[in-house]
């Protein structure tokens, strides 16, 4: 009998729970179940990530995804979910349409995904079963100090093209990330002061005709 | 041999973020609610992340080829950071709808149509 | 373990399997036991302040048996479901707040190697999955129908998105002084004696050692910033509607989120595993001395770990029974007013003291600084040492001597390479524009 692959088995059960849930999130009414199976997806991806040796991206994923964004959109639908209109159903054509056109993405998808061969056989050195308990950092091993690495891209500095000597554009970080660095700090502090912008509280302009279809409001 | 012992290939990652980017699709044309299909955003983002990540990762790159290195990852990275500076933006314009529709039905906001 | 279960003629998937649930349920072990220990701490220390003597006759003269007859009665208590309740999320609530913060205790070292996943993130991680406590409490709230609890709910997601900010920028802190994210290592580099630990490295690190602990207070939800559950305003906050054994759930984690704050406070700050004086190194404990020492000097370590988590937790224990409440607005303003620009001041401060100081507090004293001089001129003399070399020793040491010889060589290396990387940097944007020119 082979040995099994522990990294396989963890990548079945995460691939199971991400595509289970995310599946979840199209056909669950509820917003906030909505946001919930969401969250068990996006937690799921980070776990593949892991598993695809990726794991400060995949701590990253759990930060700022699940802990910041999920939170914030439950902020929303708190904020603006009220009874009746918390579930909003639409007509069977549109659903019936919709799913056309995702099953014909999905059959794209997949005929791109599995038909260059070299990506979809195993690898020529197999690794052998890891330790259950290693069961996260063994791509970790592979990948050394992803981490140092991805900061030293940030700052300019490509460390796993530094060996081609023979390109100098490489060599001088120029194929690091350093400008796009900046300009996303820069993008962030305007998102920062835009959305508070614009989620304000407007007590003055408030229309008065636009609380009438509420049928909750006092 | 089954799924069990032999290891995992890229191709796996790509049908399982196909599949994510599938279902944030089809979220995206079916939720009537300004979050829900905001949440379709989301996972369509988180497919294509996966796939970055697939092709960047040392683990899964198919024998004798260089894959993308660390680019796959720095995408991804920034695609998380983008992702959250849209999702910040994206819930204030709901917040803003709702104060001006109170409610957030994306069909009921048609003030444009000609 | 899984090898000497196969070497007893276990198959290979039931032998991996047993070890792995073997460690999970010592995980699960030091996390029930710290929840438990916990608790009784927080009625002893109570009783205490408040001129008490606590439980006193439940398993003998302290009490010990306290936390456990409490579960029993907790268990036995009528479990109610509010009709108004969304019946699925109320349920799934409570095990997503234990499960995040059992999750943290994967990633969290007791001694030197003694971690279950060694994460090159680590410490970025278990602020992470930290962070996802709060939304079994967000859904709780939600998911109960009751206003008190939704308020709570609020509140705490309120105040707990805020303080990841300064939380997250006193780890980022002490990682610029470690150069490393692995908790094992951030450990090792302060082994010595106490003089070594962060909190003494330069005043500015002492600073941030106490914004850390309000921090840390406020994201676990402790008095004075125990707002979403604040009883005089709003009955029990998320917790109003639960009872019986998803109530244990909630607490459960709130004690196990405690015990984590502290052992990461006594992780990053207060030197880990290691004591105030190196006794395991002086009575010949290290691993270096051969395994079965190793283990000894690991297994005081540990104790040491845990003896300095505990502090932490009488120490946030107390100010809960010492401090009154604050508002939300105050809570909020600590957290943006006062936590964060104190914090970002203490990181430049730090950057600028690790430039020009680097050895610490006591070693600045002892010799005078000649760093950022003699610096330039090794980068300058070796001009071809970077792009492999600098990086390949950084690299070797952290990896293979930083385990050993107590971090010196692997702070020499890192400090050696900034300099490194910023005129290698130089040097190869002039090679490009020339290269361009021409």
């Amino acid at each position: 009998m082979d040995t099994i692959n522990w990294h396989s088995c963890f990548f079945l059960l995460l691939a199971a729970i991400a595509c289970g849930f995310a599946v979840a999130v199209v056909v669950v009414g509820d917003i906030v179940r909505m946001a919930c199976c969401l969250v068990v997806s996006l937690a799921a991806v980070a776990g593949l990530f892991f598993l695809a040796g990726a794991e400060f991206l995949g701590a990253a994923q759990l930060m700022v995804y699940v802990g910041g964004t999920m939170v914030l959109l439950i902020f929303g639908v708190m904020l603006t979910a009220r009874g009746p209109l918390v579930s909003m159903k639409i007509g069977g054509g549109q659903w019936v349409l919709a799913l056309v056109i995702g099953v014909a993405l999905f059959a794209v998808l997949l005929q791109a995904a599995t038909s260059t061969s070299a990506w979809n056989g195993p690898k020529a050195n197999d690794q052998a079963a890891v330790p259950a308990a290693a069961k996260q950092d063994d791509g970790a091993a592979a990948e050394q100090d992803a981490a140092g690495q991805l900061g030293l891209g940030l700052l300019g500095v490509r460390e796993d093209r530094l060996h081609r000597q023979d390109k100098p554009v490489l060599l001088g970080g120029m194929s690091g990330y350093l400008l796009a660095f900046e300009i996303i700090s820069v993008h962030l502090v305007v998102v920062l002061v835009g959305a508070a912008y614009l989620a304000r509280a407007r007590r003055r302009i408030r229309n008065p005709e636009s609380r009438a279809p509420n049928p909750e409001s006092p | 041999m089954s799924i069990f012992t032999e290891p995992v290939g890229l191709s796996h990652f790509l049908v399982v973020g196909a599949v994510l980017f599938v279902c944030g699709v089809i979220c995206m044309a079916t939720k009537r609610n300004v979050l829900g299909v905001l949440m379709g955003i989301e996972l369509v983002l988180n497919g294509a992340n996966l796939n970055f990540v697939a092709f960047g990762s040392s683990v899964l790159r198919p024998p004798g080829t260089e894959g993308i290195g660390m680019d796959g990852q720095m995408i991804a990275l920034f695609v998380i950071v983008l992702a959250a500076a849209e999702a910040a933006v994206a819930l204030a314009i709901a917040l803003s709808y709702y104060h001006a529709h109170a409610t957030v039905d994306v069909d009921r906001g048609d003030e444009l149509r000609g | 373990m899984a090898e000497l279960l196969i070497s007893i003629s276990t198959p290979d998937w039931l032998a991996h399997t047993i070890a792995a649930l073997v460690q999970c349920g010592l995980l699960l072990a030091i996390a029930l036991c710290s929840a438990a220990v916990g608790i009784w701490l927080e009625r002893k220390v109570s009783a205490r302040i408040q001129d008490r003597l606590g439980p006193t006759r439940v398993g003998g003269r302290f009490g010990w048996l306290q936390p456990p007859a409490d579960g029993l009665k907790l268990i036995c208590k009528e479990d109610i479901i509010p009709t108004a309740a969304d019946h699925i999320l109320f349920r799934i609530a409570p095990y997503i707040c234990f499960c995040a913060t059992f999750c943290v205790f994967l990633a969290l070292p007791f001694a030197n190697g003694w971690v279950a996943v060694e994460l090159n993130a680590g410490a970025f991680f278990l602020l992470a999955v930290a962070g996802l406590e709060i939304f079994g409490v967000i859904l709780g709230g939600y998911a109960s129908g009751s206003k008190w609890s939704l308020y709570g709910a609020m509140r705490e997601a309120a105040q707990v998105v805020s303080y990841e900010i300064p939380l997250g920028l006193c780890v980022v802190v002490v990682v610029i002084l470690t150069g490393t994210m692995n908790l094992v290592e951030i450990g090792n580099q302060q082994a010595g004696w106490f003089f070594n630990w962060h909190i003494f490295h330069d005043p500015f690190t002492f600073v941030v050692f106490w914004v850390y602990v309000t921090c840390a207070v406020a994201s676990s939800n402790r008095a004075p910033f125990d707002l979403p559950e604040a009883e005089s305003e709003l009955v029990a906050g998320f917790l109003t509607e639960y009872s019986g054994f998803r109530w244990v759930f909630f607490f459960m984690g709130e004690y196990a989120s405690m015990f984590v704050v502290s052992g990461l406070g006594a992780l990053l700050f207060l030197g880990g595993w290691n004591g105030p004086i190196p006794i395991a190194s002086l009575l010949g404990l290290t691993p270096d001395d051969g395994d079965v020492f190793g283990w000894i000097g690991n297994l005081l370590g540990m104790c040491n770990f845990i003896a300095k988590a505990f502090a932490g937790m009488t120490f946030m224990i107390w100010l809960r029974w010492t401090l009154p409440r604050l508002r939300i607005d105050q809570v909020i303003t600590t957290c943006l007013k006062y936590c964060v620009p104190i914090v970002s001041a203490m990181l430049a401060g730090v950057m600028l003291w690790s430039f020009f100081l680097p050895g610490g507090l006591i070693a600045a004293l002892t010799r005078p600084a000649s760093f950022p001089r003699s610096a330039w001129e090794r980068t300058d003399s070796k001009p071809d040492s970077f792009p492999r070399s600098a990086w390949e020793r950084t690299d070797s040491t952290l990896r293979v001597d930083g385990m050993r010889d107590n971090g010196r060589v692997q702070e020499e290396a890192w400090r050696r390479s900034l300099p490194a990387v910023r005129s290698h940097a130089e040097r190869g944007n002039e090679g490009d524009f020339q290269e361009e020119s021409r």
